[in-house]
């Protein structure tokens, strides 16, 4: 938490009781922690879109316990009047709802930092000099509120109250929202909610805290933003890049994106299928492809070694597919519910024999939306398989972003035009363009797609000289995409010390470590690639303006000693200078892990 | 869709529906799948461009090269849930798919399951040796026990698949079986499975001259075998009709497919029950009515109005 001025942050002699005080603040890290994951999930949630409605930029971060349900898990949300980059290395505040979120989290909290505790379950330890504790009896106060048997659930929208009023964070708009979002549900529900949010809008911290803290006016456009998650961003891209039909098999942490596409495809005339394994995913997506659309399936991790063999064949026969890969920690099962960007040279390489395809991966949650609509528009101009890689930090956490314009949204229409006589699916001098069936034939000679080597026509033929012309076509097409693309902005000056080079969801934590370092004197920048394979050309022209590269990515720097994209770069580039910063601990990058790669890397 | 019609629609002949000579051995039981099927198309005259043929992998497999229409030659096993992306999103295409015994019953058994429950408009034809034949020689999941192949040289040992009973248990809603060397009763059957709205399966027995020669002489008359047909109830209220087979009664499809090889041809069974392609449009149809026709941009907005 940044505060001005600065506070003293020591609980107020008595004599100061009666009056409160109210301290400006620009950022504030909340974290939950509790045992139900849909209860601490339902007050992050209505956090962040008070955030998002208020002006104030918003992330949040959660953990999901790998159980059936149930389980301890942590929400954490950071509201900020400025830029909001990352979910915060530590908290300012830690809501603790039992003795383990108290034992397991209390570390997590930044020295000075309040302890908000329900103290008829945490005991803390008072003698830690380190943390201010607030002791708030959360679940008796419920009881007593909501009355009836209602045992101790609503104590979340209890504690929501206690922040609202803590934070003087907007009562009218929370309670629109708390009211919207329970308007389906049965009207007990909303009032039992209500009394558990007044409850605790109305608790007098009294002389124990006798404090609250204002946000600063936030900068952001407090009109017209959404808040919402990463899987739902990338469902409503896949919508607006002009997706009708998909196929998929549930998978964590894919399965939301399935899900509301089954629910939201019938509204545009489409269908998605639910298919008995992921090879039937794939390969129903595949039919989809061929039969004229532009169709979509996805997975995570093992889900998309399941549909290699399948994608090599897209790549072969050269349709346009997009398959989505929520990617989670691996290897195998893996860490079903944490991060981690190793998918990365599966998703290149994965399928036998070379199969040049698009890998591309979104930022932040936003960009889920726009990566949808990149990743359909390549796959319809080049005719090509493309893979976006995103990651279960993006899947599951909530930004909020400016409204995207759907001016320019189409709805795609079935190319059936009739072809002549010379009509060849793979040309070698014009890119595929297929003919789907229902598609007449003026010549009465009609195309077989195949996976099977082929000439022009699509015959199949083991002929050397058209093997290796069909092996340079398809890849010559990847290149010529690449030399369409755009460099990488580069944040930061354009020359210096040391430049950070990452892709999917670290760009946040390493445009925050850019600020951080060059505030404190580093010449350090940073670039992202959007584009990952093929990457765009001229990469080597900015790395040539500083003295050192990193290349940051949560993947295990393997036999060699680099991640998976810098081996890329260090093949495509030869460099030396290139170096790697990875983890593997199925969490997002702090910032000081990133900084203390920046001053490790230097020797 | 924009295809106008030519102005005078050619007329389907086994001439215009022939692509390049097929590539199967001499002899090979699937010249005379081939054969057939194209009578039944010229029969049928379905728009040409109507026509889509798929495949996976094996010798039944490359049946797309051999058939002059819009075709896909995919990976092996995963015909069906292909054909089903075909059949659904495109209601206008009449969908085909051919495979063999490995294909359908083996590498891609689970999807033939789930494509008879699911029931997608379209028609499967399993050309079944009971060998792999494009392997060269090994046991395929309906050859007999005993049947000695380059992987069982003393004999298979696991017990075969038996077709019928597994469709039927599935739930496919039209199940037929039918023999190479009987071109009407195939034609008959193919022309049946077409009609059917729903997933129409036909297992062929087509004989691999090269690595199973004489599989199915025993339900040859020409080779001194039987060729013993069901014989379905005409609901006449006649004596015989209580002896002959209700091709809806489920029960009796089983029984039937138990009786021991070379066992009976013809219709198992058959039940006209929604296709998955209804059933999905009632879902758009639902669905649009709900948001009152809604175009894309509109379902956007008004969905981006919730996440405010």
């Amino acid at each position: 938490m940044s505060s001005t001025p600065t506070a003293e942050q020591k609980p107020s002699s008595s004599d100061q009781a009666t009056t409160e005080r109210t301290e400006d603040i620009n950022n504030a890290v909340i974290r939950l922690a509790g045992n139900s994951q849909k209860g601490i999930q339902t007050i992050g949630g209505l956090l962040a879109k008070l955030a998002g409605r208020s002006a104030q930029e918003v992330m949040t971060y959660m953990t999901i316990p790998s159980t059936i349900s149930g389980g301890a898990s942590i929400f954490q949300v950071r509201i900020g009047s400025g830029e909001v980059l990352t979910p915060g290395d530590e908290a300012d505040f830690l809501v603790a709802f039992y003795q383990d979120s108290y034992e397991n989290h209390i570390n997590n909290l930044r020295e000075g930092g309040v302890c908000l505790y329900d103290n008829d379950h945490v005991e803390p330890d008072l003698t830690d000099k380190r943390f201010i504790f607030v002791g708030v009896p959360m679940t008796s106060t419920t009881i007593e509120a909501i009355g009836g048997s209602a045992r101790d659930r609503g104590k979340n929208i209890f504690v929501l109250g206690l922040i609202t009023n803590l934070f003087d964070l907007q009562r009218d708009k929370l309670v629109h929202i708390i009211e919207t979002q329970f308007k389906n549900k049965h009207e007990s529900v909303l009032r039992n909610a209500m009394l558990a949010f007044d409850a605790g809008y109305a608790y007098q911290l009294g002389d124990i805290f006798n404090r609250s803290y204002e946000f600063e006016p936030g900068k952001a456009q407090s009109d017209g933003r959404i808040t919402t998650d990463g899987n739902t961003a990338l469902t409503y891209g896949l919508l607006a890049a002009g997706v009708r039909y998909g196929a998929g098999y549930p998978i964590t942490p894919w399965s939301s994106i399935m899900e509301q596409l089954r629910s939201e495809l019938p509204k545009y005339g489409g269908i998605f299928v639910q298919s008995e394994d992921e090879l039937a995913a794939v390969s129903t997506a595949i039919g989809f492809a061929y039969s004229g659309h532009l169709a979509i399936t996805g997975s995570s991790g093992p889900g998309l070694s399941l549909k290699m063999e399948a994608m090599g064949y897209a790549s072969m026969a050269e349709l346009p597919l997009i398959v989505i890969n929520v990617q989670r920690g691996g290897p195998s099962t893996g860490l079903p519910t944490s991060v981690e960007q190793s998918d990365l040279m599966q998703a290149i390489y994965g399928s036998h024999g070379d199969t040049p395809r698009v890998v591309i991966a979104p930022k932040d949650v936003e960009d889920c939306y726009y990566i949808a609509i990149e990743a359909g528009r390549i796959a319809r101009e080049f005719s090509t398989p493309v893979v976006v890689l995103t990651d279960q930090a993006l899947s599951s956490r909530i930004e909020a972003f400016p409204e995207p314009d759907v001016s320019g949204v189409i709805s795609p229409e079935l190319d059936l035009e009739p072809r002549g006589e010379d009509f060849k699916p793979y040309p070698f001098d014009a890119e595929t363009k297929h003919a789907p069936p229902g598609t007449r034939m003026t010549g009465n000679k009609y195309p077989v797609v195949t996976g099977l080597e082929h000439d022009e026509w699509g015959h199949p033929t083991s002929s050397p000289e058209i093997h290796q012309k069909m092996t340079d076509r398809r890849r010559e097409k990847h290149k010529r995409m690449a030399a369409s693309l755009p460099l990488p902005e580069i944040h930061g000056e354009k020359e210096g010390e040391i430049l950070l080079i990452g892709w999917g969801s670290t760009w946040g934590p390493i445009r925050e470590a850019v600020n951080v370092a060059r505030e404190s004197g580093h010449a350090v920048s940073a670039i992202h690639l959007r584009h990952i394979h093929p990457m765009p050309d001229g990469i080597d022209g900015i790395m040539d303006a500083f003295k050192r590269v990193l290349v940051i990515e949560m993947n295990d720097e393997g036999m060699y000693g680099y991640g998976q994209l810098a081996t890329l770069l260090r093949a495509r580039y030869a460099d030396d200078k290139i170096k790697s910063l990875t983890k593997c601990d199925g969490l997002n990058f702090q910032i000081r892990q990133i900084i203390a790669g920046i001053e490790n890397s230097s020797d | 869709m924009s295809t106008a019609a030519p102005a005078e629609p050619e007329k389907l002949t086994k001439k215009s529906l022939l692509s390049d000579h097929p590539t199967w051995c001499p002899a090979c039981g699937d010249f005379a799948v081939l054969a057939a099927f194209f009578k039944v198309l010229e029969k049928l005259q379905i728009p040409h461009e109507k026509i889509c043929t798929l495949a996976g992998i094996g010798c039944a497999s490359r049946f797309p090269y051999f058939v002059n229409s819009h075709g896909l030659h995919f990976i092996h096993g995963r015909v069906l849930p292909l054909a089903m992306g075909v059949s659904l999103s495109r209601p206008d295409v009449h969908v085909f798919a051919f495979g063999g015994d490995g294909d359908g019953f083996s590498i891609g058994g689970n999807h033939l399951e789930h494509c008879a429950r699911k029931n997608p408009n379209l028609t499967y034809v399993i050309m079944d040796n009971f060998v792999y034949g494009l392997t060269k020689k090994q046991t395929s999941p309906t050859s007999p026990i005993g049947f000695q192949s380059k992987t069982d040289p003393g004999g298979a040992i696991d017990r075969p698949v038996n077709p019928m009973k597994k469709l039927v248990s599935s739930g496919a809603s039209f199940i037929a079986r039918t023999h190479a060397a009987q071109v009407k009763h195939m034609m008959e059957m193919f022309e049946r499975a077409i009609k059917h709205p729903g997933f129409s399966v036909v297992e062929v027995l087509s004989e691999c001259v090269i690595f199973y020669k004489g599989a199915f002489d025993n339900a040859n008359p020409r080779k001194g075998g039987e060729f013993e047909l069901i014989e379905e109830k005409s609901w006449d209220n006649s004596p015989e009709d209580d002896e002959r087979h209700d091709v809806t009664n489920e029960a009796d499809a089983y029984a039937i497919a138990d009786i021991q090889y070379p066992g009976k041809f013809g219709v198992f069974y058959q039940n006209e029950r929604p296709s998955k392609n209804t059933l999905e449009q009632q879902l758009i149809d639902a669905s649009q009515e709900k948001t009152a026709g809604a175009d894309a941009r509109e379902l956007l907005k008004n969905r981006f109005a919730l996440m405010k």
